[in-house]
């Protein structure tokens, strides 16, 4: 199959959750949920281990070796970071704890005021929606949404009501979770600059997949503010990024405030440490952000260019396998080409929560639910889909379980008597 | 799972009220109207009670859901239509009892009638929720009910 890993069977070895059985061994572990948190590989596990167990201690402050070690640790992982987006400087590389707090530290710092408008999107995550309906609530300003078509695309056609002088915030993710469209980024943010709104992009799902390089993008393209989650490019939980525009950044108040975060502080009043500092306040998650370096470099060593392409090889043939399931209906674009590695699809006659109960009878995980999108579900009319997502580690033969597993479905739930 | 947890989870009782759910549809009159939703799954019902003189005449309900939650309505309408409230609260709290046994709890079969079909789900921490929506929503619509008529 041409755009494979030529390495699969060696990139899985690198994954030891992939040997999980079920069953006394009789049910092997056919991982499609990649979307929900990806799998680690084994130099993560390590890098984090280590970490604790010889290079331990608090960052940025501790005057002895251990502490130089970690800081050098932590702030390492903060240079791959900036390699991995492109990011034109180091400093604008924010660590929160996921994608969800980076989007409501800019949600809950970036000026709003009566009158003003935000753009969001129909196909975004909760966490793309919520931190803005209660900002907007707060500063009384409204909430407007880009529309989807039927094919699951972003609807553009009124982006001229929709991105105007009043627009101050577009709010959009790169890849959706649910309907695996990539959006036109670089189109919508040069709209959006051109009236001088800001321009926030979830690239919780984009991160994993996609090679990003922001500072090959042409600027008026490029967003301002850029999160994703390390769980879901095979890092540990528990640590994210926000990438911000240095001059985007430092325009925003403090998040947080606490320690790591100050100039200095009095009584009366405090001024504030310079970018990234300013936005980290306490002691971060360390660990994480080093393991999260790790897992950065194992997907750049890889390359991001040949994950992409491995995704789009197994996503045509998901595409195409679960085609020939009677009953499935799958929702968003049809072109592989045009979608991340996430395929939603419905099962005629079966809820999503009985199909992935009976996969995962046959060792099969994937989702089941609304996905943290219900929005995207209601404006296709489903109440819950099943979804499954693949990864850089997702061989042809795990897409023919699951194909093998929705006949058992279908036989399980006697739909063809 | 094995295939053999998997058959205790979905007995045949579960799919025929799945396929078949008594007492499905809105209907008047009613006192109470509620409406519960599995924030995790999505699932929702739509449920109205109608209470005369203690006595429940119908449970009427509209709902969206998975085979465990569907049945689970369905089985609560043929098990409380026709008793007292209070006679419905024992037979609520039996089957409560029997979803929060972690599989542990032989269920009295006397009380629960069908509803015995759910211990094979008791045993799947994430279904419990899906089985109790329906429930939850009688008892609230109840309360409701009752808070009236005081």
């Amino acid at each position: 199959m041409k755009g494979l890993l030529p390495d699969l069977d060696l990139v899985r070895k690198d994954f030891p959750i992939l040997e999980r059985t079920f069953d006394g061994g009789e049910t092997p572990l056919v991982y499609l949920d990649s979307a929900n948190t990806s799998q680690k590989p084994q130099i993560v596990i390590d890098t984090m281990v280590d970490h604790l167990e010889r290079h331990n201690a608090n960052i940025a402050r501790a005057m002895h070796h251990l502490g130089a070690e970690a800081t050098e640790a932590f702030e390492g992982a903060r240079d791959t970071v900036a390699r991995f987006l492109g990011a034109p400087e180091r400093d604008e590389v924010i660590f929160t704890k996921n994608a969800s707090e980076g989007l409501n530290l800019v949600a809950n710092t970036v000026p709003l005021a009566e009158g003003d408008v935000v753009v969001t999107t129909e196909m975004e995550h909760h966490s793309n929606i919520v931190p803005w309906q209660l900002a907007t609530q707060r500063a009384g300003a409204t909430l407007k949404w880009f529309g989807l078509t039927d094919s699951g695309d972003l609807d553009l056609s009124n982006i001229d009501e929709l991105i105007t002088p009043a627009t101050k915030i577009v709010a959009l993710t790169w890849v959706s979770n649910m309907l695996g469209t990539i959006n036109p980024i670089a189109e919508i943010a040069r709209k959006a600059h051109e009236v001088g709104a800001l321009v926030v992009v979830d690239a919780a799902q984009a991160a994993p997949v996609l090679p990003i390089d922001l500072a090959s993008m042409a600027e008026e393209e490029r967003p301002d503010f850029l999160v994703f989650t390390g769980h879901k490019v095979v890092g540990p939980t528990g640590i994210g990024v926000l990438w911000g525009r240095r001059a985007a950044l430092e325009a925003l108040p403090p998040f947080l405030g606490g320690g790591e975060m100050i100039a200095t502080v009095t009584m009366e009043k405090s001024t504030y440490a310079p970018i990234p500092h300013k936005f980290e306040a306490g002691t971060p998650p360390i660990a994480e952000a080093v393991g999260l370096g790790a897992a950065l470099e194992y997907l750049m060593h890889v390359g991001m260019e040949n994950v992409h392409a491995h995704e789009q090889a197994i996503t045509a043939y998901a595409l195409e396998r679960l085609a020939t399931v009677p009953g499935v209906t799958v929702l968003g674009p049809a072109d592989a080409a045009k979608r991340g590695g996430a395929i939603s699809f419905e099962l005629d006659g079966v809820h999503p929560h009985d199909v992935a109960q009976v996969l995962d009878s046959k060792g099969v995980a994937i989702r089941a639910g609304h996905h943290c999108a219900k929005p995207a579900h209601q404006r296709f009319g489903v109440q819950a889909s099943n979804r499954m997502s693949s990864y850089l580690y997702t061989t042809p033969a795990e897409i023919d379980a699951l194909v093998e597993g929705l006949e058992y479905v279908r036989t399980f739930f006697k739909l063809d008597k | 799972m094995t295939a053999a947890n998997l058959e205790s989870m979905y007995q045949e009782i579960i799919l025929d009220h799945y396929k078949n759910p008594h007492g499905k549809g809105l209907r008047d009159p009613f006192e109470a109207e509620v409406h519960h939703v599995n924030p995790t799954c999505g699932d929702e019902i739509t449920l109205r009670l109608h209470v005369t003189g203690g006595k429940i005449e119908d449970i009427s309900y509209d709902a969206l859901g998975c085979s465990i939650s569907q049945a689970s309505a369905s089985v609560l309408n043929d098990l409380v239509v026709g008793k007292t409230v209070d006679e419905a609260m024992v037979i609520h709290e039996e089957f409560l009892r029997l979803m929060q046994g972690k599989g542990q709890v032989e269920p009295d079969e006397d009380i629960l009638e069908d509803g015995i079909a759910f211990a094979g789900v008791a045993k799947f921490p994430a279904r419990i929720k899906c089985a109790l929506l329906s429930w939850m929503a009688w008892k609230d619509a109840a309360a409701k009910t009752v808070a009236e008529e005081n």
